[in-house]
């Protein structure tokens, strides 16, 4: 009987502390701007809705914004400007959007670029991402 | 014997399969999974066959700044990708295929949509409105109206 608890409770203790994915990518995030700022006091999904509406411009000239080619409305898809559908940014309709860390990281890199001209700071990636999980 | 009839008939054969090599646009579909993928992100990943090796390798030094946006990858990603794509160039082979010709030596062609052989090809039958309905919105958007053109097949006119 001993067994069959102690079983149950680190099969519990496992189901609990497994994380939703685009939560451990979040956390992930979260440790990094503590570590890069002990000031750092959470993202903001306020935050991450300006950054992903704002026309930045500072990047290269066919890509000012975000929305340039995800629309302004992250459940929509977005169009490439070659023409390619993208799926959602919003967590509700792509649930699986913020799950693979390599790829989560290779776009933020190719777009910050893209848009911003720079990378992003870790702040901007968790705001964006936090502002997602409530559309 | 060749008799009249043989001669006649011959002669149809010939006809009919050099119209039927006109209509042939047909191109080996990509058969590497990261190349399918990588190159497929934004666009539909384009046959190598259509550009010659130097522009390839251009293309895969310079993807930072891919016609206007960073469309970067990890180096190893990137050498695999750009081997694929100069071992199946439109320079790769002994023959000298329809994508090179009129295609000078010292020329790097960056898109495919510059060869002389694409322009000619379109401009023949693709009325210039045609390239701003919003639905096509791109040159580089091949299946707006070839619609098994990621399988290679570009037959339709």
């Amino acid at each position: 009987m001993k067994k069959v608890i102690c079983l149950t409770a680190i099969a519990a203790a496992f189901a609990l502390a497994t994380p939703a994915y685009a939560s451990s990518i979040l956390d992930e995030y979260r440790n990094q701007a503590q570590q890069e700022n002990p000031s750092f006091n959470g993202f903001s999904a306020e935050r991450g809705k300006a950054f992903f509406l704002t026309q930045h411009a500072t990047g290269k000239a066919e890509t000012p914004a975000c929305t340039s080619c995800h629309t302004n409305d992250p459940t929509q898809s977005g169009l490439t400007r070659a023409g390619k559908s993208i799926a959602p940014l919003a967590v509700s309709v792509s649930p699986d959007r913020y799950t693979d860390q390599r790829k989560v990281e290779k776009w933020f890199r190719r777009n910050c670029n893209s848009v911003l001209g720079r990378a992003c700071t870790t702040i901007e990636k968790g705001d964006f991402i936090t502002f997602m999980q409530t559309q | 014997m060749l008799n009249k009839k043989t001669l006649f008939a011959a002669a149809l054969v010939i006809v009919a399969g050099s119209s039927v090599a006109h209509a042939d646009e047909r191109y080996r579909p990509i058969s590497d999974e990261v190349v399918k993928k990588e190159c497929g992100a934004c666009h539909m990943a384009f046959q190598p066959q259509m550009l010659p090796k130097r522009s390839w390798i251009k293309i895969m030094d310079t993807l930072d700044d891919h016609f206007g946006e960073d469309a970067s990858l990890d180096k190893e990603t990137n050498d695999d990708i750009k081997n694929y794509l100069v071992e199946n160039a439109s320079d790769s082979g002994w023959w000298s295929g329809k994508f090179l010709r009129g295609v000078a030596d010292d020329w790097t062609p960056l898109r495919i949509t510059e060869i002389p052989y694409w322009v000619r090809e379109h401009n023949k039958e693709v009325p210039n409105w045609a390239w701003s309905d919003p639905k096509v919105k791109s040159k580089a958007n091949c299946v707006a109206c070839h619609p098994r053109a990621a399988m290679g097949n570009y037959d339709d006119d």
